[in-house]
């Protein structure tokens, strides 16, 4: 009965549109999550916005707007109202890697969003199954090189960021497996366990508890640093791998012509709320890397996404992988 | 033993504090009404309510949520028997005897049989995960694409084997199904298939509006154009509950069901979905008279609503003690134990104790509320049907919009209800039976996958199905039921199974 209530309030607060800065927010705001609700991106939306709704005082209802590699939500929201009560989480994805998956893309990551500010990172995971025959990155480099067509590597979708970052890291080793596709982690997860497919990339959240009980091997985490939540992985650089650090960052849009200071107000609530210590001992838990001071603006964001797509484009492009 | 016992009296002392009996009932209070909602499954209900256990602790948070997932599993069983709308791939089995059943003014018997089996097969899972939990996990790793991919074909052959007469409009019908579930973008290339550039197809024609419209708007538009029968479903109501000839008839079959469905809940990959379909090809097959079967026999309702509860519940082993989730309302649940900072995966049994046997303790907790909430309710729901069919299919329609647009928020979802409502009513003059597409369509997509993964892995060699011992067992039996379906004296006998 609630969602009903719920729905009707929906179609109320969208019949008044128009709202005015000043006094912003006067009434809840709706954040879209491109992906389904209890996956990686949406966690770090919940926990973000359980305290930037606070500081608003406004509740940030989050709305899961699923489908075709997070692009199909997020063309909703940067066609919507740019009134500050639309909102959306945009990850390495959908505002990266979608202008070279996605020919017909009907937004430009680049252009038609106002950028609110990097909500977190979450870093990338070189995993293989327990019983690969090599114990650290360089002999499996080294493995890979030399049984390049018994290898098979696993991903969660066309689209999704294993895949992404795992043609990313079949272009830095310069490695051609064989690439086996699951409908999301889980599935791949689960024969990655059960010694069906050799290896495959992923967020750290994904994997963590799996290295952790044993079920499956890590050779590198791909960030600068090593991550708390798995002090014994090596990084790619102490590994001895250059060029392959990635991370499948999250970050808060709005759509284009979003007036100046309701950016500011969100913005200035992002930050608020990834200073909090509940937040951040949240997404600390989960791996994730929470950005320093001068990457939460909404210029360097600008920056990011300009780089990101500058550098997915060419590697995925020349892989050949498209959605469409 | 011991074990078991010590670790089950600490899970009944967390799911036994009066906050947690409490979250138990809201949950399967809540779950139980958004179920009997057309449409509004348990994903979106979870994913709502997610932001309102934050302030709790994560058990009760655990708990709660727990139990708006099988009060809706329930819920969305009313929904089948009483208005043939099932909401879920699991209820569809329970839509072909439970409506019939309503029909004749059996409702308040189907919709209690289905609250004693579940509350049956709900106790035995519980004791299952329980004690087998850990061991059990295994099974979950030895499902590979391979046997996967043998596991579907064996459960397509069932429904060809077993559907008469009609075998060749039944076979057609199963076709169509996995053509539809083709429908999308290609997993393994990114290309579009059959989406004729539109954008809202990239993604596949979701189950949930396939189910509705064939189902729920089909029976809508021949109840409307039945106008001396549409009012067929109030005339009597009859008894509100099973008297001892109905559990002499379903005993056996909710024991059977509980097995089935158990067995195929703990494989990866949504696996339950095969429980409840199977349970009624057994149950057909097993029974004297067949025919009754789609005419309202109870047992087409016992059986399956076992196996579907039981399937529900040991789908928690692979999400507790792997951390893996086998479908997506246990995805949201890895969503909501992330999200109160705990990271499912295989530590959690030894991490936070407390949380792991506080949940399987709530999960019988819960079953047992299902009963009490459910059984008094029975009453109340035999009565809707007693409201002209005139006001009631208006406010069916209504739901099932606000239901379907509720999942994805796409507009395109609910003209496409509508779509499918209309080839629904189609197919029932042309006397062909949805069922049988309904289950190609859920086979389809995991066969096709599976069966590309598996040949992508073996590198094109078709011996990989034969070579692995458990893919070759299931392949046989398979072949087995396949040939004497050929036989011609044996075809006599055949039976059919999904007839309205």
């Amino acid at each position: 009965m609630k969602k009903v209530v719920l729905a009707l309030a929906a179609v109320a607060g969208l019949a008044a549109t128009g709202a005015q800065a000043q006094g912003y927010p006067t009434r809840p705001i709706t954040m879209i999550v491109p992906f389904a609700a209890g996956g990686p991106t949406d966690v770090v939306a919940r926990i973000v916005t359980d305290n930037m709704s606070r500081t608003l005082g406004q509740q940030i209802v989050i709305e899961n707007v699923a489908g075709a590699g997070g692009t199909t939500g997020i063309t909703r929201a940067a066609q919507s109202q740019p009134d500050g009560y639309t909102i959306m989480m945009g990850h390495m994805g959908t505002h990266g890697a979608a202008p070279a998956l996605y020919p017909n893309l009907k937004y430009d990551p680049t252009k038609d969003f106002a950028p609110i500010g990097l909500a977190a990172g979450t870093p990338i995971v070189i995993v293989a199954k327990k019983d690969f025959p090599a114990n650290d990155l360089k002999g499996f480099l080294d493995y890979l090189t030399k049984n390049a067509d018994k290898v098979n590597m696993a991903h969660a979708g066309v689209g999704s960021v294993s895949h992404s970052t795992g043609i990313f890291f079949n272009s830095v080793v310069k490695a051609k497996p064989t690439m086996v596709a699951y409908r999301g982690t889980g599935p791949a997860l689960n024969d990655l366990m059960a010694n069906t497919v050799d290896f495959m990339t992923d967020q750290i959240v994904n994997v963590a508890p799996q290295i952790q009980g044993g079920n499956i091997k890590a050779f590198a985490i791909a960030t600068p640093e090593r991550s708390p939540v798995l002090p014994n992985v090596p990084t790619t650089k102490e590994a001895g791998l250059e060029g392959y650090e990635v991370s499948a960052w999250n970050a808060v849009f709005a759509p284009k012509g979003t007036p100046p200071d309701v950016v500011k107000k969100l913005s200035d609530a992002l930050m608020k709320s990834l200073d909090d210590e509940n937040t951040k001992k949240r997404l600390s838990e989960l791996g994730g890397v929470i950005p320093s001071n001068t990457e939460r603006t909404p210029e360097a964001l600008q920056k990011l996404v300009e780089s990101e797509v500058a550098r997915w484009t060419p590697v995925l492009k020349a892989a050949g992988a498209t959605a469409e | 033993m011991g074990d078991l016992v010590s670790n089950l009296s600490l899970g009944f002392g967390v799911a036994l504090t009066l906050q947690n009996l409490g979250l138990a009932f809201l949950g399967c209070l809540v779950g139980t009404l958004i179920g009997v909602l057309p449409g509004v499954g348990p994903i979106a209900t979870i994913a709502m309510l997610l932001p309102i256990t934050f302030g709790l602790d994560p058990t009760g948070a655990l708990i709660m949520l727990a139990g708006i997932y099988y009060g809706a599993q329930y819920g969305g069983s009313t929904t089948a028997i009483l208005v043939n709308i099932p909401g879920e791939a699991t209820s569809v089995v329970t839509a072909l005897d439970g409506h019939q059943m309503a029909r004749q003014g059996r409702a308040g018997v189907a919709l209690g049989i289905a609250a004693i089996g579940s509350f049956f097969a709900g106790t035995v899972a519980t004791l299952v995960i329980a004690a087998l939990g850990a061991p059990l996990t295994s099974l979950a790793l030895i499902f590979g694409p391979t046997e996967y991919f043998s596991l579907m074909v064996m459960g397509l052959v069932f429904a060809v084997v077993l559907a008469r007469g009609s075998i060749l409009k039944a076979v057609a019908m199963i076709l169509v199904g996995v053509l539809l579930s083709t429908v999308g973008t290609d997993l393994e290339t990114g290309e579009e298939r059959m989406t004729f550039g539109l954008p809202f197809l990239s993604d596949g024609i979701d189950f949930a509006v396939l189910a509705m419209g064939i189902f729920g708007i089909a029976e809508i538009m021949r109840n409307l154009d039945h106008t001396e029968t549409r009012d067929v479903v109030r005339q009597a109501i009859g008894r509100l509950l099973p008297n001892r000839d109905d559990f002499k008839q379903s005993y056996k079959p909710i024991l059977r069901g509980t097995f089935i469905g158990a067995a195929l809940g703990i494989l990866p990959g949504n696996g339950a979905v095969l429980g409840p379909f199977a349970a009624y090809t057994l149950e057909k097959k097993l029974a004297k008279d067949p025919r009754r079967f789609g005419r309202g026999a109870i047992e087409g309702v016992a059986g399956p609503e076992s196996a579907n509860n039981a399937g529900a519940q040991t789908s928690f082993i692979p999400l507790l003690t792997l951390g893996i989730p086998p479908n997506a309302v246990m995805a949201l649940m890895v969503g909501a134990m992330t999200i109160h900072g705990i990271i499912p995966g295989p530590q959690v049994m030894t991490k936070n104790p407390t949380l792991f046997w506080g949940m399987i303790a709530s999960m019988w907790v819960g079953n047992l509320m299902l009963l009490i909430i459910n059984l008094p309710l029975v009453g109340m729901w035999v009565r809707l049907l007693k409201v002209p069919y005139r006001l009631l299919f208006p406010a069916i329609l209504m739901f099932c919009c606000i239901g379907i647009y509720s999942i994805n928020s796409l507009p395109t979802d609910v003209m496409f209800i509508a779509f499918f409502g209309l080839v629904g009513y189609m197919l029932i003059k042309f006397g062909f039976e949805p069922a049988p597409m309904l289950l190609g369509f859920v086979l389809g997509r995991l066969m096709e996958e599976n069966l590309r993964r598996a040949l992508i892995i073996s590198r094109g060699s078709l011996e990989t199905f034969i070579e692995r011992p458990v893919s070759a067992g299931l392949l046989a039996v398979a072949v087995i039921l396949l040939v004497i379906a050929l036989l011609p004296s044996i075809r006599k006998g055949r039976d059919e199974v999904f007839t309205e």
